[in-house]
């Protein structure tokens, strides 16, 4: 029996999108459109539904077009894209709601989707009809539910509404059930469509903890969500999406970087050239922001080892202001590294010119950071600067974007990539006692 | 029943075939107002229900076959009144109670057979839905609910009367009057025809409604 739980081949799924009406230039022309218009409106309904081969007509989209992969038993795989790539379509067609336009896709196991939590609730029933009702549209048996109902009920938080009618309920008490019912499913093979980020802060962990689990006690699980951190957190691996294609497909923290450095347009260079519009008021105005090696070199990978300054220039436009700088770095998952400026405090030597009258003119701020302080990984710059140590005159956010790369022999030597958001070097020293 | 009481039996004097009117209406209005019910309801139900399977998976000819079963639990409250108006009346039901299970089943395959038809239509196009009250009214007319059967076999002959039956609920109806109230033979021969409108109607619309079924998730 071979281990792949999924497998899809050359799926393709074309829809017709409604075009722009067309505008008449005579009344003639109006009118008879206007008469023909229920016998235009039919055609058009029953165009919906047929397709001429190889018909590319411009209101065709192809939602997926060719795509193909496998899932092995036990995988968790996560699915992550732009908005519009396909994902959910992608899903769609897995759990045979939809079906392909070409292609197919085979199923080994049980499965059960979660595409919309609360599928099927009533509103007049209470939460204690809603979980059996609920449940069995999901999949499960009423034995199941019985034997499970008190752990459901546990776990959504609801015990002292569970017999007033659902109606009554509050948005997120809703949810938390449907969640919870959801999440008692056992099947052997799970698709979960963007349903993580429910409930509040508290109910999210439990809900990854939850997932977590399931993925450990060896079912196949799909992920689609938006949430970078609970896919590297759940999967091991990943596919990115774009445009109903295939961009990569592979390890999740490498696909969730590519899919972050495809997102975002920075670069390791950002300049205002024209005063006007550049951040900034008519105290002080940004002018650019670069980062450099310490070759003073514009470059946006950099090698872990390897030192690397932060050069920002901006132009004072009064005479007397106190200026100061400050940067703020963020990882691939968005978590906030560092913040910083040059005030004495956060600096190693004392910045001259920091919070002292300075007459007009361009100045320049360097940032040094160090080499081996930062993992591997991708990161984005926020930039910053004002007067009088706390007021803000301009803030960019993540204006830079730069890469940090492990050279080869690190590579080598450690054998693969390690986690962590920093990689310092410490003092490590042995003796026997 | 009582509107259809007095204003057909009292004011317009329609022939009832020797059975106090009420009654001869009542024991028509109970399948009718279950077919007509089924009929709507199902048309109704791949459009209200979308939000259940376009999220879960499972066989779509479930939603219009419920709603046609659905209605048979007022049908059956309807049909209890039914034996107490006839108490009411003094009649004692028939042998020809006996007749009734299958009548009830054609009664469930036209029903099912228009709900599979209505319910694929109309997801596809939208507006058959108010096209079907109206459809409801005419047919309503068109069946012997208000007026029996032998106006069309004196008025017209034997032969249109068998043509008449290919109308289902024509056997139906007039069967369910002969079955309680047992004023005429079962008229075999209804029901016969309307068996194989019924059948057609149902073989039909499970094989559109299977081929439009992928549809159903976009287009709803």
């Amino acid at each position: 029996m071979s281990d792949i739980a999924i497998k899809v081949n050359n799926i393709s799924k074309r829809y017709r999108i409604g075009l722009k009406e067309e505008l008449h230039d005579t009344f003639f022309e109006a009118a008879t459109s206007w008469i023909k218009s229920p016998i235009t409106n039919f055609r058009l309904l029953q165009k919906l539904s047929k397709f001429n081969e190889d018909e590319e007509s411009e209101d065709i989209i192809w939602a997926l077009r060719d795509v193909s992969f496998e899932v092995k038993k036990g995988e968790v795989l996560g699915i992550i894209g732009k908005n519009g790539a396909g994902k959910s379509t992608l899903l769609k067609i897995l759990c045979r709601i939809t079906e392909p336009t070409s292609g197919n896709a085979s199923i080994h196991g049980r499965v059960a989707s979660l595409l919309e939590v609360g599928t099927g609730f009533h509103q007049e029933l209470t939460g204690r009809e809603n979980i059996f009702l609920n449940g069995s549209i999901l999949g499960m048996t009423t034995v199941e539910i019985k034997k499970k109902f008190d752990e459901i009920v546990e776990f959504s938080g609801v015990e002292k509404y569970i017999d007033t009618p659902v109606k009554r309920y509050s948005s997120g008490m809703r949810v938390r059930l449907a969640f919870s019912v959801a999440g008692h499913l056992d099947p052997e093979i799970l698709l979960i469509d963007e349903v993580l980020a429910v409930g509040d802060y508290d109910f999210q962990q439990k809900c990854l903890n939850k997932m977590d689990e399931v993925s450990h006690e060896g079912r196949t699980v799909l992920i689609v969500s938006h949430n970078m951190s609970s896919i590297t957190q759940l999967c091991k691996s990943a596919i990115l999406l774009d445009s109903g294609k295939i961009e990569s497909v592979g390890n999740a923290r490498d696909i969730v970087s590519e899919y972050i450095r495809k997102g975002s347009s920075s670069t390791g260079e950002m300049i205002w050239s024209n005063l006007e519009s550049a951040p900034g008021d008519n105290i002080l105005k940004l002018h650019s922001a670069r980062i450099l090696s310490s070759d003073n070199e514009v470059l946006s990978e950099i090698d872990i080892e390897k030192e690397f300054l932060i050069e920002i220039k901006y132009w004072n436009l009064k005479n007397g202001a106190k200026m100061w700088v400050g940067i703020h770095l963020f990882n691939e998952l968005d978590i906030h590294v560092f913040g910083s400026s040059n005030n004495p405090i956060e600096s190693t030597q004392p910045d001259v010119l920091w919070n002292t009258p300075q007459p007009e003119g361009m100045y320049k701020t360097i940032c040094r950071i160090p080499g081996r302080l930062l993992n591997a990984g991708i990161y984005s710059v926020s930039v910053a600067i004002g007067i009088n140590t706390l007021d803000i005159i301009a803030h960019e956010k993540r204006i830079l974007t730069f890469t940090i790369y492990d050279t080869i022999s690190t590579i080598q030597k450690r054998g693969k990539k390690s986690s962590g958001i920093i990689r310092p070097r410490l003092g490590w020293e042995t003796d026997r006692v | 029943m009582i509107i259809f009481s007095v204003i057909f039996g009292n004011l317009a004097k329609i022939p009832s075939d020797g059975i106090p009117y009420p009654l001869f209406s009542y024991t028509a209005l109970v399948p009718w107002t279950y077919f007509s019910a089924a009929m709507t309801r199902s048309t109704q139900s791949l459009i209200s229900g979308k939000g259940i399977y376009t999220k879960v998976y499972f066989p779509r000819l479930i939603m219009p076959f419920t709603s046609v079963l659905a209605c048979l639990v007022d049908f059956v409250i309807a049909l209890t009144i039914v034996f107490g108006l006839m108490a009411w009346y003094g009649m004692v039901p028939t042998w020809g109670i006996f007749n009734l299970p299958l009548l009830i089943i054609l009664m469930v395959l036209t029903a099912s057979g228009i709900g599979m038809w209505l319910s694929a239509l109309a997801i596809q196009y939208r507006d058959i839905k108010f096209g079907i009250q109206f459809l409801s009214q005419i047919l309503m007319y068109a069946a012997p609910v208000v007026w029996p059967v032998s106006l069309i076999s004196e008025k017209y002959g034997e032969s249109v009367k068998l043509i008449y039956g290919l109308y289902p609920m024509v056997g139906v109806i007039e069967g369910f009057r002969s079955a309680i109230l047992g004023h005429n033979p079962m008229p075999w021969d209804l029901i016969g025809m309307g068996t194989i409108t019924a059948v057609t109607l149902f073989i039909s619309g499970a094989l559109y409604f299977k081929k439009k079924e992928r549809l159903f998730a976009d287009v709803a």
